[in-house]
């Protein structure tokens, strides 16, 4: 099966395919993506976890579309995944699994999202992923005197195209972001200015 | 009854005549569904069977008293079964409605057909179905029997008592027609199927179950409803019932995605020595409209309630979940978490004001915070340094709820900025001074920090709280 590669936009996620986010700020990586889906969205969260989303605080039009499944053990998020991957009219969906994703787990997820042709993101713990991941990113909000939105997003593994690395200022509103050009170091002396 | 008791009378004036009286309150309700019970089951003696105001049934026994030997005997039957079943019940037969309605409350019996003149004479006026005013003015003149009625001239009796006696009066001897008019069954949205040789394959119960299920729509579409919940029984030859329930995210009359949903049940059923009649039940219904089918919203709606379906069915309905917002000002209360297939989505009102974090969870203290906002602080085993923190935002309780994480009075909210990375949601109790006041009792809402006691006020005075993080 073909698939359409990414566009120009470096944070489009391959359709069809199941990709993974990692470190502090996968949530808001999870935000930005839900944002820039269209159709209804699915965010699996453990019953067990602490943490529930706030709906004030997602970006615009994501509420609305959102459903929220709380499964009670692993089995059942595992299942929940397969199946709302599987079902046709799923824009995104997005599962905090709270144990490492197994090879067979990760690669029924890919046969199940390109059955039904939806987008899967996982939010899992640091190197708790699968190997059959399309891609994995890592993504951490980082500070700044200047500016209080800055994430840096860095794609870590890739199977179709390059790895990189991003400083991103998104103010999680809206789908809207703004890359931030990396201050690059001067190995040689500028030249004399005439 | 002996001791001068009577129906309508005051319970004071009961208790004064029969002072040991044992009372129970009515429960008309309860009351109500037992007659329609029985109103089902005296259908066996005719076809048109209604109710007669709270207490009594009326039917219309036109052409069946044949079928069991007679009007005697058929009002035997019905007494004998009646009195098995426990249930002290009057019977009449009479050739109008009016005088089977006054027999029966007044010693029942049978008034042979042309009769009634004689048969309804000895009765007194009150059988007649007329109220109190008028019972009380005939009275009044010297008339407590039918037979003093019958006589009378129509036309001042009419004149003084109303026309509503004479109606009555016409009604009970047959000359004003009167008939019983049965009401409408209630739906019932059942259907089953026994089987001549027990089944056991699962296809097999599949195949019945498909069978029925379109029976069971085709009921459902008549009368505009759809199952909310569809129960199937399965009766095994060796007696036992098997049971498998689903649900349904939407009201839903489509056979075959209904019959989708089946399929886990039905794999996990154990079917013994086979199965050899099949019950399938609607316990749940809504009104459910007919709509245009086709057209690719519908299809995407359909397949999207399909989705939730399958989901409830298997993690619990109470587990797919929708945000839904709320008016409040307090973080908890500021959205409601409802299962989606109880609730409709509604469009986040545009927001104004400081900007909310994207994760909320219970107050976390943090530790050894130093400075207004905390300059440096420990939360979740990790230590952070503020860049820069915004704010504050003063929250204050909603005093008309008691809300035991609120006790501590009003909040100020902080945005906070980590050299670290982390975009924080801090806040502090600048109203709970000292340590002892009375800590929330409900402690599986919070988690217990290692000091063991709930939620501990934090050392040096200044109560810094995490409760969330912002994108």
């Amino acid at each position: 099966m073909r698939f359409e590669t990414s566009s120009g936009d470096p944070f489009s996620l391959l359709k069809r395919r199941v990709h993974e986010a990692e470190g502090r700020g996968r949530r808001a990586f999870a935000g930005f993506q839900a944002a820039r889906h269209v159709g209804p969205l699915i965010w699996i969260i453990p019953a067990h976890m602490p943490e529930i989303l706030m709906l004030r605080g997602l970006p615009q039009g994501v509420g609305e579309r959102l459903h929220l499944l709380r499964p009670t053990n692993e089995t059942d998020l595992l299942w929940c995944v397969e199946e709302t991957l599987r079902a046709a009219p799923v824009g995104l969906v997005i599962a905090e699994p709270s144990q490492p994703l197994s090879l067979t787990a990760g690669r029924r997820f890919q046969l199940a999202a390109e059955a039904g042709g939806t987008t899967g993101l996982m939010l899992i713990q640091t190197d708790a992923g699968s190997n059959a991941t399309e891609s994995r990113w890592h993504c951490e909000p980082q500070a700044s005197d200047a500016d209080s939105t800055l994430h840096r997003w860095t794609l870590k593994k890739n199977k179709r195209g390059t790895l990189g690395n991003w400083v991103v200022n998104w103010n999680g509103a809206t789908t809207a972001f703004h890359m931030v050009s990396a201050a690059g170091e001067r190995h040689q002396p500028a030249g004399q200015a005439r | 009854m002996a001791l001068g008791l009577s129906r309508g009378m005051a319970l004071a004036d009961a208790r004064a005549i029969c002072p040991d009286l044992a009372t129970r309150p009515a429960d008309l309700a309860r009351e109500a569904a037992a007659l329609a019970s029985l109103r089902r089951w005296a259908s066996r003696y005719a076809p048109m069977v209604a109710s007669d105001g709270p207490d009594g049934l009326m039917a219309d026994i036109s052409g069946v008293p044949h079928l069991f030997g007679g009007e005697a005997d058929l009002r035997d039957d019905l007494q004998a079964r009646l009195e098995r079943a426990g249930l002290a019940a009057t019977s009449a037969i009479a050739g109008t409605r009016g005088a089977a309605h006054a027999l029966a409350r007044h010693g029942g019996g049978i008034i042979p057909d042309g009769q009634l003149q004689q048969g309804l004479g000895r009765l007194p006026i009150t059988a007649l179905r007329i109220d109190h005013d008028t019972a009380a003015g005939l009275a009044r003149v010297g008339l407590t029997r039918i037979r003093d009625l019958l006589p009378l001239p129509r036309a001042p009796l009419a004149r003084r008592f109303g026309q509503g006696l004479v109606m009555r009066l016409d009604q009970a001897l047959g000359q004003h027609a009167e008939p019983v008019a049965a009401e409408p069954d209630a739906p019932h949205f059942g259907v089953r199927m026994t089987l001549p040789d027990p089944i056991g394959l699962q296809s097999d119960v599949m195949a019945g179950l498909e069978r029925l299920l379109d029976r069971l729509c085709a009921k459902l579409a008549a009368t505009r409803m759809g199952a909310r919940r569809v129960r199937l029984e399965l009766r095994r030859v060796d007696r036992g019932v098997v049971l498998v329930e689903i649900g349904l995210a939407r009201p839903m009359r489509d056979p075959t995605r209904i019959a989708a949903l089946f399929a886990k049940g039905v794999d996990d059923i154990d079917a013994g020595f086979g199965i050899d009649a099949v019950r399938l039940t609607a316990p749940v219904v809504e009104p459910l409209a007919p709509e245009q089918i086709g057209g690719s919203t519908v299809r995407h709606e359909d397949a999207l309630a399909d989705l939730l379906s399958s989901l409830g069915n298997r993690i619990g309905f109470d587990r797919v979940l929708r945000l839904l917002p709320a008016d409040s000002l307090i973080p908890e209360r500021s959205q409601i978490i409802a299962p989606a297939a109880y609730s409709a989505p509604q469009t986040q009102p545009r927001h104004k004001g400081p900007s909310r974090p994207i994760t909320l969870f219970a107050p976390e203290p943090v530790t050894t915070a130093s400075g207004h906002p905390p300059n440096h602080f420990r939360w979740r085993r990790m230590r952070f340094t503020t860049l820069r923190a915004m704010g504050p935002e003063r929250i204050t309780p909603e005093w008309w709820f008691d809300d035991p994480a609120w006790r501590s009075g009003l909040r100020d909210y902080w945005r906070v900025e980590t050299q670290e990375g982390p975009r924080l949601w801090l806040f502090v109790t600048p109203q709970a001074h000292s340590a002892d006041w009375p800590a929330p009792t409900e402690g599986k809402n919070w988690p217990a920090p290692a000091g063991g006691k709930n939620w501990p006020a934090p050392a040096g005075g200044k109560n810094w709280y995490v409760q969330g993080e912002f994108a």
